[in-house]
């Protein structure tokens, strides 16, 4: 509360700069309440938009709530969707987690908002329900791939891997060489998943069509050599010995500096982890670059990408109109600006007219041209199909700590999923 | 015919005698069934539904049919009777041998019983979170010390195999202080008389620990088992600060598989566990409970 009058304050110390900037647009008044998840960065972001905000708006108060990420912040959003008491602008997850808020019963339609204009229309479609469109960007588009430790592929002379073999004779010299070759972090399940979840651009280029047929309870994972490939690679990883010693243990932020400062090599990782890198270890971000997962064939080397999380309003939201200005704020060009400044670019923006600035991290230069006219993308299963099944994490920690193989792996998956597409009431399961 | 009637006016007298009206009991009555009767009741009714807190379909019994082929249910289910097993077990063992150590004259016995009780007075989170990083496979103290001793120490959380062992026993640490005090109780309540006796008939140490001290001693045994086992059966906490039910399933309890289920949302498919563990519970406590009380009945 204090720290809210200060930032008041401070607030109206600079109004006089900006009087003439902010006279063309109508203030807002009143207190906003916002919901946030707990990462760093997420938190970092927040706090800085609410200040660009308040210095816009000086008679608009705002309070930050922070909440746990995971299974238990997706619990928190829904008990309090459930029970009419949700902050006014909350960040939520897009794609198959957002129809789980049923979202045509709790959110405010954004669908007519001036702002959606310059909206990339992929995002809309991950934040939509029942023709109407719910979310605004929160973050930048994300890849899912390999960051790697650039002065080891110097000192070794390495080359970027194109196809799994030349990946795996890389790991082959790096692990001769006395270096942890990958980096895998089980203290944190969920960072298990990204060899299986990072190769769908590959299970994609072979199967085109296989998430309809995934959702419509035709393929599987089991059965599908292509997307079984993802659960083999990890298997052949863990099997050649190229983890480091305590990846049992190993958290997140663990591996986040491991890549950064040379302790391992390659980390599979999504490229938000780039965001980690500048807050936790600044003076090392131009030592980490990035690359897809590489499939059979050089020829159709892409990246899986994901699309941000979203910011929502609720539909009984105690002021509207001003989330609505708030949240056109940050899917706005100025809120682009205040994000390059707070947290760094950790990749391509989802709105028009964002700017990445000159002086991008090399990890995220070398994502770019996945993005680009021509450049080979694909978006992440959870994007293209409602279903995934929560156990994944767990099942890959047995592959890759050897208590379980490739084929029974992918089998069990296909049994969680077959509970989750059951408990969404989807049809033909 | 005169005791009956007899009886009858105690029986009488005795409901006379009760100082307050039946209505008395109305506003714990009222407690009572908002805070315990209806969630339990409701409970019941939404373990019947496929559940999204938005609202609720009735499916019968396919949360349960669902939750019995949870393929990690089975393994679940083993790795909780083991780990109440082993808690349990142990915590009886080391729980009678520190009583009878802490009951004799030895030097600080004040002090070392408190330290002792001192981890039972500690949040189990507190608790796991300490023994995670002692535990950590390079950097814990724990392998640091065994390593200076030359013994390569083990992955005492990230190994699969001994993941419900060392949780175990780090419940073992932090509950056998309870277990401890429970015991004192139960031997300093052993009238003197009966090792009098046993002395003058020439009995040594060991026969009077076999033969006076441990049966005098069931109703505490009785009452460390059965508070232990519960506890063990129920385990969550620790073991989600600690493992999250991990490396993969090796550690999953029932209730971290019910938890589970509850993070991904599965709300009526968490609930139908939960009456699971609690219909579990019942069906082994309480013959448990009852064998344990009837043996002790006929000493």
């Amino acid at each position: 509360m204090t720290k809210t009058k200060t930032s008041a304050l401070m607030g109206a110390s600079v109004l006089g700069m900006l009087l003439t900037a902010s006279a063309v647009q109508a203030q807002q008044s009143g207190n906003l309440s916002i919901l946030t998840d707990n990462g760093p960065q997420s938190v970092a972001i927040m706090e800085a938009w609410a200040e660009a905000y308040k210095a816009k708006n000086p008679d608009v108060t705002i309070d930050i709530e922070v909440r746990p990420g995971g299974g238990d912040g997706d619990n928190i959003v829904k008990t309090r969707l459930a029970t009419g008491a949700m902050a006014d602008v909350f960040s939520y997850n897009s794609g198959s987690l957002f129809q789980a808020i049923n979202p045509t019963q709790n959110l405010m339609p954004l669908t007519d908002e001036p702002f959606q204009d310059n909206v990339q229309e992929s995002f809309k479609t991950v934040v939509s329900a029942g023709g109407e469109v719910y979310g605004a960007p929160f973050a930048p588009a994300m890849g899912g791939g390999i960051l790697y430790n650039k002065p080891i592929y110097e000192e070794l002379g390495l080359e970027i891997p194109t196809t799994w073999d030349e990946f795996m004779a890389n790991n082959e010299a790096i692990k001769e060489a006395g270096h942890v070759a990958v980096i895998q972090t089980y203290g944190d399940t969920w960072t298990s998943q990204l060899f299986v979840l990072s190769d769908f651009f590959n299970v994609l280029a072979e199967e085109p069509d296989f998430a309809e047929k995934f959702t419509a309870n035709e393929a599987k994972f089991a059965t599908s050599p292509a997307a079984m490939r993802g659960f083999e690679r990890l298997q052949a990883v863990a099997e050649a010995g190229y983890f480091n010693a305590d990846a049992g243990a190993a958290t997140y932020a663990d591996g986040v500096r491991m890549v950064a400062m040379g302790e391992g090599a390659h980390y599979p990782m999504l490229t938000f982890a780039i965001g980690a890198i500048a807050e936790t270890a600044p003076d090392y971000l131009d030592d980490v670059g990035f690359f897809a997962q590489p499939g059979d064939n050089a020829e159709s080397n892409g990246l899986t990408t994901w699309l941000p999380d979203s910011v929502y309003i609720p539909q009984n939201a105690a002021n509207p109109e001003l989330a609505k200005d708030f949240v056109a704020f940050l899917a706005s060009p100025e809120g682009c600006e205040v994000r390059n400044e707070a947290v760094g670019a950790t990749g391509p923006y989802m709105v028009a007219g964002c700017e990445l600035p000159a002086d991008v991290p090399p990890a995220v230069s070398d994502m770019l041209p996945y993005f680009e006219e021509g450049g080979q993308n694909a978006p992440a299963l959870e994007f293209l199909s409602p279903i995934k099944g929560p156990a994944l994490e767990q099942i890959l920690v047995e592959v890759g700590t050897g208590s379980r193989d490739a084929a029974s792996a992918a089998a069990l998956y296909d049994e969680d999923v077959r509970k989750q597409a059951q408990q969404l009431g989807i049809a033909a399961w | 015919m005169a005791n009956v009637s007899g009886a009858q006016d105690r029986a009488g007298r005795a409901r006379k005698r009760s100082a307050y009206p039946g209505w008395f009991y109305l506003p714990a009555a009222i407690i009572y069934a908002a805070l315990f009767l209806a969630p339990t009741f409701a409970s019941l009714y939404f373990s019947l539904t496929r559940w999204t807190l938005f609202d609720s379909v009735f499916i019968g019994f396919d949360n349960f049919a669902q939750f019995f082929r949870e393929p990690f249910l089975v393994q679940g289910l083993l790795n909780t009777l083991t780990y109440a097993l082993i808690s349990s077990g142990l915590k009886v063992v080391l729980g009678m041998a520190l009583a009878i150590m802490l009951t004799s004259q030895i030097v600080a016995r004040g002090y070392l019983r408190s330290v002792i009780f001192f981890p039972v007075l500690v949040s189990t989170v507190g608790v796991g979170i300490t023994f995670t990083v002692l535990m950590h496979p390079t950097q814990g103290m724990i392998n640091e010390t065994l390593a200076m001793l030359g013994i390569a120490g083990p992955g005492w959380l990230v190994d699969p195999k001994l993941a419900l062992i060392s949780v175990a026993l780090v419940d073992v640490w932090k509950g056998v202080g309870l277990a401890t005090v429970i015991y004192i109780a139960g031997v300093v309540a052993i009238p003197k008389d009966y090792y009098e006796a046993a002395r003058i008939d020439g009995a040594t140490k060991w026969q009077n620990f076999l033969y006076v001290t441990l049966p005098l001693m069931r109703p505490a045994t009785a009452t460390v088992i059965t508070l232990s086992f519960i506890g063990g059966l129920r385990t969550f906490d620790l073991i989600w600060a600690m493992t999250k039910g991990g490396p993969g399933f090796a550690s999953d309890t029932i209730a971290s598989v019910i938890y589970k289920q509850y993070q991904a949302g599965f709300y009526g498919l968490s609930t139908a566990g939960n009456v699971v563990l609690f219909i579990l519970i019942a069906v082994l406590v309480v013959p448990l409970t009852m064998l344990l009380n009837r043996k002790q009945g006929h000493e």
